[in-house]
């Protein structure tokens, strides 16, 4: 269970990528520990789903993408949404239902969007953003614009029918998609293997489409960006969509603050084993190692990190709640 | 100018000037470029405008749609063809949660301008599953305009305003209007959306109706004068959002209301409009408001089944009868209807 090292050189691209790799997601996790501290005031009303523990997925693919490619993601995305650059401010301000939120107090968690950094949307039913993520790139293709949309889903999502219809049209067409599939073991409180044949491994049957797949550690931000890098380069040369599932393991309660071990849905042994494997520990630990951080580097960066946030959340907290008028807008495009 | 053409050669010059006015409109869906071209409505197509914007797709109806939407927020304006809506319900979380909400919960800042045509089948044993219309289903969502033209000039003047709509529509056309010819004007022109449209001018009862139902109002209404009864004929063109200030006037004149419907009548668009006009003017009404709508009954498939299934316009002319306390003879009008029961005219011949 113990992540793979990887040799890291201690200066260029690798130092500057290890750096901002290690700040997004100490952003990501200190965003999220900061809204699961502050869960129980009360202020943010609406279901909230956190990434805790599964923050080198979306750092790692996030990095690896140009700032003019495509994101969707699912319910569970504030990590995906920051890696691509969404504003932290407009994003807990809508998780506060405020006026300035991404989306005007009208989404929540769950449906995040900043068009300025390519995050096109996120939505909160299993599976729903993939086949819209293939309908992005149909317009990329005949635009021939060249850039590549990126959807997050998790592992429930392969178990649904627009996953299947989603991946064999973008096989057909050659879309630029990639495809990554965060597989953290649960659907909810449902496991992997109640829900899909223990043998067979999800980046081996999407191979069967015809579509390029590979798996990693998504706990080695890394190896995701490694991945994510060679996936690219693949699609950008035309060559159609590619899957990409990475390893992983959710912390905390499927949807709310808590970590919720005492339901016996899945083992505490489990559990530690996933903890121990935290991967931004990892990743400071490889960065360390290999000198490309060292601790007052760390803690620099830690501070602004901090900075961030608290300012994030004041602007969220003293943001004014859109007018209850407001709810008659935008119910149709002019 | 305007020349005599058919509803669904009116749907394809739709098609083809949406194509040739904009090269954002693409089309695509099960058999669009195929020999028969979606009954004739998309033929040559894909020759003309090419094999990226003009495609038949896999038998996925719900990610297919997904896929539209995606374009759609985008920056295309895909048009979807669906043989029967039946097939589409598979999309249904596409479009509710997706294509029906993006606008709305993200705040406006992106539109899905997409167009969804569904056709609805009738008769020659289209059965259970092969003859659903299904408005009031999606009518029920909001962020949706629903469209059912009932003439040739309305499907090409409403599915180019459809398409060049920047908000999600379904498009629905009853299959027996295919073949309906009327005078369509030759250039790029568009209908209003949402706007219901009188057809007939009269005093003593409003007939609101929408699609296929629209021809057997207006045969029972051409009957009907010679009677000495004159209806408003109020064609909804869009059934959601319903234009509620044409269907109020026209009420407040009559008094009288009848609402036509090719859905069944549970829960319908038939049962809206009859709800609202009582809940607004319920002290202007002389006499209760009724509708013809479909039994609420799957529809059968045998020819001897089907018989009472759909109402025409010689029930329409009873209804009629009996709410304005006169003797009419609905035979008189039945006789003139010269086609079995269930085909629209002599040009049907199945199988689909």
């Amino acid at each position: 269970m113990h992540i793979q090292l990887i040799k890291l050189k201690g200066s260029g691209n690798t130092a500057k990528n290890g750096r901002q790799l290690l700040r997004l997601m100490n952003l990501i996790r200190l965003v999220e520990e900061t809204i699961a501290v502050k869960y129980a005031e009360g202020k943010m009303r609406c279901p909230t789903h956190l990434s805790i523990g599964q923050e080198a997925i979306a750092a790692g693919v996030c990095l690896a993408l140009n700032p003019t490619d495509q994101v969707f993601g699912t319910h569970r995305s504030h990590a995906h949404y920051l890696a691509k650059g969404g504003s932290l401010k407009a994003m807990l301000a809508e998780i506060y239902g405020k006026a300035t939120g991404c989306c005007g107090g009208k989404g929540g968690s769950m449906h995040l969007i900043d068009l300025s950094v390519g995050f096109l949307g996120s939505t909160a039913i299993v599976g729903n953003s993939i086949p819209i993520a293939a309908g992005a790139a149909l317009t990329n293709q005949i635009l021939k614009n060249n850039k590549v949309v990126c959807v997050f889903f998790g592992d429930a999502a392969i178990e649904e029918g627009v996953f299947h219809e989603a991946v064999n049209f973008a096989v057909l067409r050659k879309l630029a998609v990639l495809f990554v599939c965060e597989n953290n073991l649960y659907s909810v409180y449902s496991p992997l293997h109640v829900r899909q044949p223990s043998d067979r491994q999800i980046w081996q049957f999407a191979a069967s489409y015809g579509m390029k797949t590979a798996h990693g550690d998504g706990n080695n931000a890394f190896e995701v960006y490694k991945m994510t890098k060679k996936a690219l380069k693949h699609i950008r040369s035309g060559k159609g969509p590619y899957l990409l599932e990475f390893a992983t393991y959710r912390w905390r309660e499927h949807c709310g603050p808590d970590y919720d071990n005492t339901l016996g849905y899945r083992s505490v042994e489990e559990f530690n084993k996933w903890q121990a494997r935290d991967p931004i520990v990892n990743l400071e630990f490889e960065l360390n190692n290999s000198g490309i951080l060292n601790s007052s580097v760390g803690r620099g960066m830690q501070k602004e990190i901090e900075k961030e946030v608290k300012l994030a959340f004041t602007f969220a907290e003293e943001s004014p709640f859109p007018d209850a008028e407001k709810m008659n807008s935008n119910l149709f495009a002019d | 100018m305007s020349r005599s053409i058919t509803f669904a050669q009116a749907v394809h010059e739709a098609l083809d000037q949406a194509m040739k006015a904009d090269e954002r409109v693409i089309c695509f869906g099960l058999g669009v470029p195929d020999p028969k071209g979606v009954f004739g409505t998309t033929l040559g197509l894909q020759t003309k405008y090419g094999k990226e914007r003009v495609f038949d797709m896999p038998a996925a109806e719900n990610g297919m749609l997904g896929i539209g939407v995606g374009a759609a927020i985008t920056g295309l304006r895909p048009v979807m063809c669906h043989q029967r809506t039946d097939f589409f319900l598979l999309a249904m979380d596409q479009l509710v949660n997706s294509a029906a909400k993006w606008h709305y919960m993200f705040d406006g800042q992106a539109s899905v301008p997409i167009t969804i045509r569904l056709i609805v089948g009738r008769g020659w044993g289209q059965g259970p599953t092969h003859s659903q219309s299904m408005q009031a289903w999606f009518a029920h969502v909001p962020g949706l305009k629903i469209v059912m033209p009932a003439t040739p000039a309305d499907a090409k003047g409403l599915l180019l305003a459809s398409i060049f709509d920047n908000n999600p529509v379904v498009f629905i056309e009853h299959r027996w209007l295919h073949n309906l010819e009327g005078d369509v004007p030759e250039d790029d022109f568009r209908i209003p959306l949402c706007k219901a449209q009188l057809l007939r001018k009269g005093t003593d009862l409003t007939i609101v109706s929408m699609s296929y139902m629209t021809i057997e109002a207006l045969h029972a209404t051409d009957f009907l004068i010679s009677k000495n009864i004159s209806c408003d004929v109020i064609d909804l063109r869009t059934v959601s959002p319903v234009d509620w200030h044409l269907i109020f006037n026209s009420v407040s004149k009559t008094r009288r209301l009848i609402v036509l419907d090719t859905d069944w009548s549970n829960v319908s668009i038939s049962s809206e409009i009859v709800a609202r006009v009582a809940m607004t003017m319920y002290s202007s009404l002389k006499t209760a408001p009724r509708r013809l709508a479909l039994p609420d009954l799957p529809s059968p498939t045998s020819p001897a089944l089907t018989k009472k299934y759909y109402p025409g316009a010689e029930d329409l002319v009873k209804t009629i009868a009996e709410m304005l306390n006169k003797k009419i003879d609905p035979s008189e009008i039945a006789r003139q209807r010269s086609t079995p029961h269930d085909v629209p005219g002599t040009w049907f011949k199945g199988p689909f």
